[in-house]
C-alpha cells in the first residue's frame, strides 16, 4: 500500500515534469500551437458525466482509470466515417493481439436520441470485441464532449432527418486517466499501434 | 458466386450499354466496387469504387441510382483543420481524360438513403451512374461486413 503511494507520487512527479516538457513542446511546435493548451481533454479523473455502456451498465469515466484507453465520437447512422474508424481500431486491436485486454476502447455517441443502449450493442457487435458504446441522456453527452474538448453539431440533411458534425479524432489516455495524444482516423496502422503499445508498455513499467 | 464471376458479371453489365454513340461515357470503367452491409433499413449506407475515364474526353458523372435505396447521393466526408469531420453532398463529378476517381473510405462515398431492402452480406445489388452525355455504366456492388476497410473485406 506504502511502496504503492510512493510510486503514485513519484510518478505524478515525473509526470508533471514531463508535462511541463510537452506543454512547451506542444505550444511552441506541436498541433496544439493553434488552439490554447486548455482546448486538451481534461484528465478522467476531472470528467464529470455518467453515461450507459451497451450492456446497460452505469458508467463513468474514472472507471477507465487503470488501464490506458482511447475514446472517440460519432453515430451509429453515420455511414461512412464512424464505421471507417471502428474498423480501423478494430484492425488496430486486431493487431494489438491479446495485449488488447489491457486496454478500454469507448465510443461515445453524439447522437443519443436514435443511438440507444440496443442500438449501440447492436452496432458494436459488429467489430471488435473490446469495443465499448456508451450514450445516455443529451445532457450527459453534451457534458462528455464538454470535458474532452471536442465538438459536434446537428446539421439538417435533405433524407434522414439529420445528420451529426464530430471531432473525428481518437484520445488516448494513460492508465492514469491523463490524456496522452489523439490518434487520427485513419492513421495508418504502422503509426496508430506502436503508439497504443506504448501506452500499455508505459503501464506495466509503471506497475513494476 | 466467387470473386471471378462476380468482376465478369459487372464487366458484362458495364458494356451492355444501349447501341447510341456517348461523349465519353462509354469510355468510363467502374474497378473494384464494393459496399458495407446495413444494420436494417433505418440507417443509410455507403459504396464504394474507383470510376476511370479511359477515354479522351472529360466525363461527368451527374447521378446514382439503385433499386436498393430511393435516393442515393455522393457524399464527401471531410475533417477541418479543428478535426472536426464533417459530410455533405459532393455535387457533380467530373473526370478528366486518363484519370480516375477513388470512392473510398473517409473520402467520397456514394450514400444510399432510403434504404428498400437491408444490405445483406455477401449478396450483390446493381448500381447505376450515369453521366451528363446521356451515357450509364452499371456495375454490380459486392456487399461486403460492416466492418470491411476495403473491397478485400
Amino acid at each position: 500500500m506504502r511502496r504503492r503511494a510512493v510510486l503514485k507520487f513519484g510518478a505524478a512527479g515525473v509526470g508533471a515534469f514531463g508535462l511541463t516538457l510537452a506543454v512547451g513542446w506542444w505550444r511552441a511546435d506541436g498541433p496544439g500551437a493553434l488552439a490554447p493548451v486548455g482546448e486538451r481533454p481534461l484528465p478522467l479523473s476531472e470528467m464529470g458525466f455518467r453515461l450507459t455502456d451497451h450492456e446497460g451498465q452505469l458508467v463513468e469515466p474514472s472507471d477507465l482509470i487503470g488501464q490506458p484507453s482511447l475514446v472517440f465520437f460519432g453515430f451509429t447512422y453515420c455511414p461512412d466515417v464512424c464505421p471507417t474508424t471502428l474498423s480501423d481500431i478494430s484492425g488496430w486491436l486486431d493487431a494489438l493481439a491479446e495485449d488488447a485486454d489491457r486496454l478500454n476502447v469507448v465510443f461515445i455517441t453524439v447522437d443519443p436520441e436514435r443511438d440507444t443502449v440496443d442500438a449501440m450493442a447492436e452496432y458494436v457487435g459488429y467489430f471488435h470485441p473490446a469495443i465499448r458504446g456508451w450514450t445516455g441522456p443529451e445532457d450527459q453527452v453534451a457534458q462528455a464532449v464538454e470535458d474532452f474538448r471536442a465538438t459536434y453539431e446537428k446539421v439538417p440533411a435533405e433524407v434522414g432527418g439529420y445528420t451529426m458534425n464530430h471531432t473525428a479524432s481518437v484520445f488516448l489516455f494513460d492508465a492514469s486517466g491523463d490524456f496522452a495524444s489523439t490518434i487520427d482516423y485513419h492513421e495508418p496502422r504502422e503509426y496508430a499501434v506502436p503508439k497504443i503499445r506504448r501506452a500499455i508498455e508505459e503501464t506495466s513499467e509503471g506497475a513494476t | 458466386m466467387d470473386r471471378m464471376t462476380l468482376a465478369a458479371l459487372a464487366a458484362l453489365v458495364a458494356f451492355s450499354a444501349p447501341g447510341k454513340v456517348f461523349a465519353g461515357s462509354e469510355d468510363v470503367v467502374v474497378e473494384q466496387p464494393w459496399a458495407r452491409a446495413s444494420i436494417g433499413v433505418s440507417r443509410p449506407g455507403a459504396a464504394y469504387m474507383t470510376v476511370l475515364n479511359k477515354g479522351e474526353e472529360a466525363v461527368t458523372l451527374t447521378g446514382l441510382s439503385t433499386p436498393l435505396a430511393k435516393m442515393l447521393e455522393i457524399h464527401r466526408s471531410s475533417t477541418t483543420a479543428e478535426g472536426l469531420s464533417t459530410m455533405a453532398p459532393a455535387g457533380e463529378i467530373t473526370i478528366s481524360p486518363g484519370e480516375s476517381v477513388a470512392l473510398e473510405p473517409g473520402g467520397l462515398h456514394a450514400m444510399l438513403m432510403r434504404l428498400q431492402t437491408a444490405m445483406i452480406e455477401g449478396e450483390t445489388f446493381p448500381l447505376t451512374l450515369a453521366f451528363s452525355d446521356g451515357g450509364e455504366v452499371t456495375v454490380d456492388v459486392p456487399i461486403l461486413g460492416i466492418a470491411a476497410r476495403g473491397p478485400e473485406g
